[in-house]
């Protein structure tokens, strides 16, 4: 951005341009996460919870359960990280409801940000936004139990955080669907529910094996086994791989289909 | 001299054949309407007159149905993006939980070339609430923020939508005192606004819609002396009725003991033969105001 100099630039002949990159810049994203970092139900949501399930779940308690390069606690840990993760990326998506009901959208809509940098913006903002759960339940698995090699440490923090991405669009297509603040107390109960039926509070080896065949086509599922996959030691298959790519394009195609219709006065 | 901003087809407004329907209602029907660079207009009518659609359109939110919306040549979404124009909405549009230099920075940083946070927040004469979070802010500040916002670029044209609705008295003089101040710059500036005063005070032109059409296009005195005429009135003795009656713009001559009272459209025409011919004394014009104006010109179209 230039500064016009209103003493000296002549208005009429006052230099125009668009911006670069479509208007995506550093100072919008620190002010939109500062934004939500200003949520206080949003924290406690995506950073204290997953904390608190760590213990809830025995994180603390399964030290000694030695599990590939590994411990059974670092399990859970990596489990919840990656439950945190979602939540701060789907919040950030859906901040776009709270958005629209401010009429915030339509102020953007006259200015010159394009659209393609507005989901950047969003983008970037969940990946920021998916470091704290990720750091809070890592530090705090470290502190209580938690045991594994150090590129797993690494690898998996970095997958829980990208692969949480998935939720981005989700969050986007709840926030065009109901324009309102609450929109995060409904998607609060839908994520423990797809946390659950994937696999991130109870390991699917204790589920039956009809529950086990319906949880690997639930969203949460393939994040997972990717981000415990450099603890367990084992890899992953390529179901886990086209369960995220496969989600990623239906709630993408969800969310663009409504960011379309969304022209309306809102 | 404004006609280097965009190269030969230099109006800041040029809509041409414009249409907007929603199902069946027809909210704009072919709309013409040719706004110079520096004109200060009103832009008024009834509820559901389709000023909004017309807004819309202009700045590029709505698509027309037919017809042709140019903006210093350009089109909207292009004026907008390289900040010719700027609008100012009647609601909304803030987020609660920033500050307002917050929210004036992140806009900034949108446009490739704005004025600077802290010269936008003065002329808006909001420098001193810069820290207060908007959702602290009364109506009347968040509106100015608002104008604040859409100074950033300086842009050639600002858009108005009722900007002044449900301030207070003393609010709305400010926000005018604030946004004639800057338009002093050579700024064109198009207002809607259900305020006939303001439109009498703060406009060169007014335009008048009804049903998505132009029904009248003047000067708020004209559009005046439109409706109904002015009533011109004098003392003189022995006038020629005859003459008076055809004059230009005399719809009606009474003339009763030396006092003359004379309704007319063109009431400067005949103050003038009353003055100058006549050698009328006591001279009185009175106008109906913009408000029986514009009930007059409303309800005849309908």
């Amino acid at each position: 951005m230039t500064q016009i100099d209103s003493t000296k630039d002549n208005f009429y002949t006052q230099k125009r341009s668009m911006p670069p990159l479509g208007g995506y810049n550093l100072t919008f994203l620190k002010i939109e996460i500062l934004r939500l970092l200003r949520n206080r139900r949003n924290i406690i949501f995506t950073i204290i919870t997953p904390v608190v399930f760590y213990f809830m779940f025995g994180g603390g308690k399964s030290i000694h359960q030695k599990m590939g390069n590994g411990n059974a606690s670092s399990y859970v840990m990596i489990s919840l990280a990656v439950y945190g993760a979602m939540i701060a990326t789907t919040a950030t998506g859906a901040s776009v409801a709270v958005e629209r009901a401010a009429g915030w959208s339509r102020q953007l809509r006259i200015t010159p940000l394009r659209p393609g940098a507005y989901i950047a913006i969003k983008i970037s903002s969940a990946l920021i936004m998916g470091v704290f759960p990720v750091v809070a339940v890592f530090v705090t698995g470290a502190l209580n139990g938690a045991q594994m090699t150090f590129a797993a440490w690494i690898i998996s923090g970095f997958v829980a955080i990208g692969g949480a991405l998935v939720f981005v669009p989700f969050g986007l297509f709840a926030g065009y669907l109901m324009p309102s603040e609450s929109v995060m107390q409904i998607l609060g109960p839908v994520l423990a529910i797809l946390a659950f039926v994937g696999g991130l509070f109870v390991p699917m080896a204790f589920l039956n094996s009809t529950f086990r065949n319906i949880a690997k086509f639930t969203p949460a599922y393939g994040i997972g086994e990717i981000a415990r996959s450099p603890m367990m030691g084992h890899g992953f298959d390529i179901a886990s791989v086209a369960n995220v790519i496969i989600w990623m394009a239906i709630f993408a195609f969800g969310a663009a289909m409504l960011f379309r219709r969304d022209t309306g006065r809102v | 001299m404004s006609n280097s901003v965009a190269g030969s087809s230099a109006l800041a407004i040029d809509l041409v054949g414009l249409k907007k329907s929603f199902g069946t209602l027809c909210a704009v029907d072919n709309m013409n309407l040719q706004i110079k660079p520096g004109e200060v207009v009103a832009f008024l009518g009834p509820n559901g007159a389709g000023k909004t659609t017309t807004i819309d359109m202009i700045l590029g939110l709505l698509p027309p149905d037919e017809g042709n919306v140019s903006i210093f040549g350009y089109s909207p979404s292009q004026a907008v993006a390289r900040g010719y124009l700027t609008a100012v909405m009647q609601s909304g549009g803030l987020l609660k939980e920033l500050s307002v230099v917050e929210t004036v920075r992140l806009i900034s940083t949108l446009f490739a070339q704005s004025l600077s946070v802290e010269e936008v927040l003065h002329r808006a004469g909001i420098d001193t609430i810069a820290n207060q979070r908007v959702g602290k802010c009364s109506g009347g500040q968040q509106q100015r923020l608002r104008f604040a916002l859409a100074l950033l670029p300086r842009p050639d044209l600002m858009i108005l939508d009722e900007p002044t609705t449900g301030m207070d008295v003393e609010a709305r003089r400010d926000f005018w005192k604030a946004i004639h101040q800057d338009s002093q710059e050579g700024r064109t500036i198009m207002f809607a606004t259900h305020y006939l005063e303001e439109a009498d005070a703060y406009a060169d032109r007014i335009v008048l819609i009804n049903k998505g059409r132009v029904i009248a296009d003047a000067s708020a005195s004209e559009i005046k002396a439109m409706s109904s005429g002015r009533v011109v009135s004098a003392d003189v003795v022995n006038p020629k009725i005859a003459d008076i009656e055809k004059l230009p713009g005399v719809t009606s001559v009474e003339y009763r003991g030396n006092h003359i009272v004379i309704n007319s459209t063109d009431s400067d025409t005949t103050a003038r033969y009353l003055l100058n011919i006549a050698n009328a004394k006591n001279l009185e014009i009175t106008s109906h105001n913009l408000e029986d104006a514009f009930i007059a010109l409303t309800t005849k179209d309908s």
